[in-house]
């Protein structure tokens, strides 16, 4: 069975980090698991954790007011849920609930941010692997909010 | 050259404001075609529209489009009844690189409505499965509502020599698939870059992003296909209506391979 430094240590967020970073790291980890419909976190809740997916597929949700809550992204194996806990104030901004039975490594965010605030040199590193996955999100998000699937305003 | 009279034979309702057509010419017999290519649809009185084939090119008899109702031609398409006439002149154009694709793995990538014009194609890697690598079907749309021929996706899905992944961009909870943008799907694909053909098609924001990560994947721009929408009049060549560049959409496309248009894709249409 592999230990959770060898499981954090292989998971495409940490992959190939230096092998006395992932040790930094890996005092932050512990194995977690949620059931169909579980939720991670709600919008509005502190951003104490990350979550790396190691098996699942975790669904990003957004409450509507009257109306079942509508998802705008699905992550799967290999993917991080959550990027708030790294943005002061540390609130997450929408709702995480897991779709199919999902286990995960949960990252105690202070814990990480105050091995990355003592060593810059980590903290630049963790940054390096965040920031590919915010500026793709934010490409997806650019192109849902165009909503470029939608019929062509009529002409008479 | 004059629109052939053709007759309404069946229709059927794919989405709302979308129908299929399946028309048959009331002179001649039937007509082939390339996949990718498309017909100037006339509704008498009213106008004349570009319409990609979403048919099987295989099944000559009939020609089956799919069309979407936005202004006054496509209504009045998509009102049509059977035994209704319309007139038809094509097909026109450059369809996908099914040929030059032989031997290669194949990646479809669809958006939306984009999925009519690459119906053809995927009926024809399927009819020659054994002459092309892997085909991988990626297809992005707006809900799981808005899922184009969705009975044949599933059928797709089923096959083993078929690659397919749907993803909406947003949904209500009871939907189990993937959520988030078609193009984001490609960073996760383990493929070959340099031994696959793409094939795009989709609104032209979508086919400009998917670009992006085909090549940030490392597909060449010689190998990424896409298929154009321009407004056009004579779709012969003549009236540059649908000029792109240096590029004339109607005789030229509507499929061309990126490099042909690399700087013009973010271009205005004027
Ligand atoms: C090569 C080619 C293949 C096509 N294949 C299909 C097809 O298989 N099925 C189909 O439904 N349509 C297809 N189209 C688009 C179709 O030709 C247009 O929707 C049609 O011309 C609209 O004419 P209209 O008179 O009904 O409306 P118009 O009054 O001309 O347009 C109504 C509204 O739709 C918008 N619009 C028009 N054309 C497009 C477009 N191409 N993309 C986005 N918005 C547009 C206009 O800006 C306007 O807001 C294709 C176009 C081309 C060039
Ligand atoms: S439509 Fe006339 S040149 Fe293309």
């Amino acid at each position: 069975m592999k230990n959770i430094a060898q499981i954090v240590c292989e998971h495409p967020f940490f992959h190939g980090l230096d092998g006395e970073f992932c040790d930094l790291v890996c005092g932050c980890a512990r194995n977690v698991r949620f059931n169909p419909g579980e939720y991670l976190f709600h919008e509005g809740g502190d951003a104490d954790y990350l979550y790396l997916i190691r098996y699942g597929q975790v669904g990003l949700e957004i409450a509507v007011p009257g109306k079942p809550p509508v998802s705008f992204q699905t992550l799967h194996d290999g993917d991080l849920v959550g990027v708030s806990w790294v943005l002061p104030p540390y609130h997450w901004s929408y709702d995480a609930r897991a779709i199919t039975l999902t286990r995960a490594i949960a990252m105690d965010a202070r814990c990480l941010r105050k091995k990355c605030d003592d060593d810059p040199a980590l903290g630049y590193e963790v940054l390096k692997r965040l920031l590919p996955i915010l500026t793709s999100r934010l490409q997806a998000t650019q192109m849902q909010i165009l909503d470029v699937y939608a019929a062509p305003e009529q002409s008479p | 050259m004059v629109p052939e009279p053709v007759r309404v034979l069946r229709r059927w309702q794919e989405l709302d404001a979308v129908w299929t057509l399946e028309l048959e010419p009331v002179k001649t017999g039937g007509r082939s075609f390339q996949p990718g290519q498309f017909n100037m649809l006339y509704v008498f009185g009213v106008g004349e529209v570009p319409i990609s084939l979403s048919g099987d090119a295989s099944e000559t008899a009939a020609l089956v489009h799919t069309v979407r109702g936005v202004g006054p031609v496509s209504n009045k398409l998509v009102a049509l009844q059977p035994g209704d006439t319309v007139g038809l002149r094509g097909p026109f154009g450059v369809g996908w690189p099914m040929a030059a694709a032989e031997g290669s793995d194949v990646l479809i990538v669809a958006g939306g409505l984009g999925l009519a014009p690459l119906r053809p194609a995927i009926y024809h890697l399927m009819h020659h499965r054994e002459k092309y690598g892997r085909v991988i079907l990626l297809y992005g749309t707006r809900s799981p509502e808005d899922i184009l021929y969705a009975g044949e996706l599933a059928e797709w899905g089923e096959r083993a020599d078929l690659e397919v992944q749907i993803t909406v961009d947003h949904a209500v909870s009871d939907w189990q698939g993937k959520i988030g943008v078609v193009p984001a799907l490609l960073p996760t694909l383990d493929f070959d870059p340099e031994d696959t053909v793409a094939m795009v098609c989709g609104p032209e924001i979508m086919m400009r992003f998917t670009v992006n990560a085909l090549r940030d994947a490392g597909v060449e721009d010689e190998a990424i296909f896409l298929s154009m929408e321009r407004n056009m009049k004579c779709a012969l060549g003549h009236c540059g209506h649908c000029q792109f560049g240096s590029t004339f959409v109607c005789k030229d496309g509507p499929v061309v391979s990126f490099d042909r248009v690399r700087g013009l894709l973010s271009l205005k249409e004027f």
